[in-house]
């Protein structure tokens, strides 16, 4: 019996919202704009525009996007967690032939140490951190992201080109912040070979 | 501006911010030529991230802070003609923000507060550092609620009259600071206050991350606010024309407020605790607060060239000529706008949501904010100081020459400085190492960018230098007669008489910036409730 009133309150509420914003409009018509100024408003809203454009158009249909996707992991307990046990750390191969790569960072390195990945092959890395915040990036590449404590970091991407590249840490993560990095090799295609099974690769290459 | 006692609170408030600044200039030199590597007797990481950390407090929290609020008294009195609503409170604002700073600088420089001034839970420093850090930040409260209550105040008194423009762009950013500082206070009193103290034993570092998000971006346009207002009510009238503009000015100030705070995930592309979602709705919110950017770069333009036209300026750039370079004012803002046009095409790629990795978190980013704070937007408070020092001392400026060349050095110190900075971010190196010990050819690329930068900081240091010395000189010169300047704002083309109330007000926009700030932070905070997330317990650094 109650959803009369509240009815014709509503539509009340909504009336007085209407003309509220008629009104808004009507003195925003009335406010004295230059005619060159109203041009150059106009000129900027297009090129805000466009580039919002190309970012909305390459993240929805070409999935151009920067690393999201929330997932938690306890960053305490990270040997006794399956995935991110010791042995499965480093580069491994499912049956359909994709490549991932599982990392993980402490003070003050990446490990493994060295991994060996393939050229023009989508490769997911999977980072996660023992300790604090971390960041990693891979110049000249766009294998960047942060590694927060407590979740996983999950980035899909290609190295364009083979070569020998560092792995740094790019965020403070202490005193010894600037020894934290470590190597990554990008092998053609053609010569990369899947390892076996994923041995635990604790020898330091880093001088 | 005849009363001595708001005088003397406008002149402690900008002395204060003025050395901090000062201090931590000398802290920047160090840490370039530390980076740099050529000095190997300097090399201590340390020392250096120490110096860091009170580097970017002083700069980003003590100068602005202090000068902002000095700003505000002394536009709140000139603009309203009114004497400080309280002076009793706002004495107690600066006391309390002034204790906040000494309390924070004691773990600061005897190097146990090393988290950097973004804080970086699950590092910890002592508790006095972030209780230090929170009396800044409620001292600065005080004088949010003083310009406030004096905007309230003049409304009141002066029913339907439009509010000056100085008076509402301040009135303004301090609505913009309450809201802003928020995000950071919750991290601080709910998250790092307990966990250094021990109350609790984790914490969440993505929720610290997602709420210090919330205060990282609009405190840039707390700190920009004071330059834009006086491109708009000092520089047409220093150029000698006039404000091309009142009502868009309080339209630009409008949209710089409440777009510039439901964006702050921007800085957060490449984490992980939040979905690609939110950060493409933030994304296109922060593009959105480029349009009042781009309407006062067209807005001082336009005055600018009215001046020149009146001082006698032909020709489509005969303007530019004529107009009087030789004006601390004038010199300033083009200076500035020069800074902010490169700036903000940096800032642009910065915004760009998956083209951030390219340079997150590298040399470019520290090149990015030095150029459009430490360049745009500091340039303009040297400005401000030498048009305000005259009245506030009541002395003539001891050299207005040297003031020229101290804005010149600046601007020339600032361009070497940033340049390589940016240029060694493309490079691939990260921002915040103390020196290069990566074994890798990648590096030897990046020696001669570390070169230019130590001459930049050199001469922006000889510049800091100058820049005290010129305010010092002034006040301390003995007064020769009775010398009084007053403060003169600039008239528009355009005088209004009246304007709807939204544009005269910001209790409208109170509104807008909450329902705003509900949207876009509203789930990406309280999914952290309802995650199975496990905290990190505290790391020391």
């Amino acid at each position: 019996m109650q959803t009369e009133p509240l009815k014709q309150k509503c539509e009340q509420l909504l009336q007085n919202l209407n003309s509220q914003l008629c009104d808004f409009y009507a003195q925003l018509r009335a406010i004295h704009i230059d005619q060159l100024e109203r041009k150059w408003i106009t000129i900027s809203l297009i090129v805000i525009g466009l580039f919002v454009g190309i970012i909305v158009i390459d993240a929805f249909f070409h999935g151009v996007n920067p690393p999201g996707k929330v997932e938690t992991v306890d960053s305490a307990s990270l040997h006794l967690n399956k995935e991110f046990a010791e042995d499965n750390l480093g580069v491994q191969v499912d049956a359909k032939g994709h490549v991932t790569v599982r990392m993980v960072a402490g003070r003050y390195s990446f490990f493994p140490k060295h991994i060996d990945v393939p050229a023009e092959t989508p490769v997911t890395f999977r980072w996660v951190s023992m300790d604090v915040l971390h960041g990693v990036h891979i110049p000249m590449t766009n294998m960047s992201t942060m590694i927060v404590p407590g979740y996983v970091a999950e980035i899909i991407t290609t190295f364009p080109k083979p070569g020998e590249y560092p792995v740094l840490c790019n965020e403070y993560c202490g005193l010894g912040h600037n020894h934290m990095w470590s190597n990554i090799s990008v092998i053609a295609k053609e010569n990369w070979t899947a390892p076996v099974k994923s041995p635990a690769k604790g020898v330091s290459n880093n001088e | 501006m005849n009363d001595a006692a708001t005088r003397k609170l406008a002149l402690s408030h900008l002395w204060v911010a003025f050395i901090a600044f000062i201090v931590a200039c000398f802290m920047g030199q160090y840490q370039v030529l530390e980076r740099s590597g050529f000095i190997p007797a300097l090399d201590s990481p340390s020392v250096y991230f120490a110096s860091v950390s009170t580097h970017g407090v002083l700069m980003a929290f003590v100068l602005t802070f202090f000068f902002i609020m000095g700003f505000g008294y002394t536009i709140a009195t000139t603009s309203l003609k009114q004497p400080v609503w309280n002076k009793p409170l706002a004495w107690a604002g600066f006391w309390l923000a002034l204790t906040g700073v000494v309390l924070a600088a004691i773990p600061l420089l005897t190097g146990k507060a090393s988290v950097l001034y973004t804080f970086y839970p699950p590092m910890v420093a002592p508790a006095v550092f972030y209780i230090g850090a929170t009396l800044l930040v409620v001292g600065s409260w005080v004088w949010c609620v003083i310009m406030l209550v004096m905007f309230m105040h003049w409304k009141k008194a002066n029913t339907g009259q439009p509010v000056p423009l100085a008076m509402f762009a301040t009135a303004m950013n301090a609505l913009l600071w309450l809201w802003t500082s928020a995000g950071v206070a919750l991290e601080v009193l709910f998250q790092l206050i307990p966990l250094s103290l021990g109350w609790i034993d984790t914490v969440d570092a993505g929720l610290a991350r997602t709420l210090f998000a919330w205060t990282l971006h609009p405190i840039v346009y707390f700190w920009l606010i004071p330059a834009y207002t006086a491109f708009y009510v000092f520089v047409p009238k220093q150029a000698g024309g006039f404000l091309f503009s009142d009502e868009m000015a309080r339209l630009a100030f409008i949209v710089l407020a409440v777009f510039s705070l439901p964006i702050g995930f921007h800085h957060l592309y490449m984490d992980p605790e939040q979905a690609k979602g939110w950060k493409l709705l933030h994304a296109i919110g922060t593009f959105v607060v480029a349009l009042p950017t781009l309407v006062t770069g067209f807005a001082v333009i336009a005055s600018l060239e009215i001046a020149g036209r009146l001082r006698g300026g032909k020709g489509l750039f005969g303007w530019i000529i004529s107009l009087p370079w030789t004006n601390t004012m004038v010199l300033s803002v083009i200076l500035s706008l020069l800074m902010l046009i490169f700036g903000g095409f940096g800032g642009i790629v910065n915004a760009s949501y998956a083209m951030n990795a390219m340079i997150h978190n590298t040399a470019w980013v520290p090149g990015h904010f030095h150029l459009i704070f430490a360049g745009t937007t500091v340039i303009m408070y040297f400005a401000i100081a030498y048009y305000f020092w005259p009245t506030l001392v009541k002395k003539p400026l001891f050299s207005s020459s040297m003031a020229l060349v101290q804005l010149w050095t600046w601007f020339i110190g600032m361009s070497i400085l940033t340049t390589p900075w940016h240029v060694l971010g493309l490079l691939g190196q990260p921002r915040r190492i103390s020196s290069v010990v990566y074994n890798n050819l990648l590096t030897l690329a990046w020696k001669p960018y570390e070169f230019m930068m130590i001459f930049g900081g050199l001469i922006l240091l000889g510049s800091a230098c100058l820049f005290i010395y010129i305010l010092a000189k002034t006040q301390l010169n003995p007064a020769a007669e009775a010398f009084d300047q007053q403060i003169e704002f600039a008239e528009p083309i355009y005088a209004v008489e009246s304007l709807p109330e939204w544009l005269n007000d910001i209790k409208l926009w109170n509104k807008v910036i909450a329902v705003l700030m509900a949207i876009s932070f509203g789930y990406p905070i309280l999914q952290f409730f309802f995650m199975d997330s496990s905290g990190s317990s505290p790391w020391g650094f």
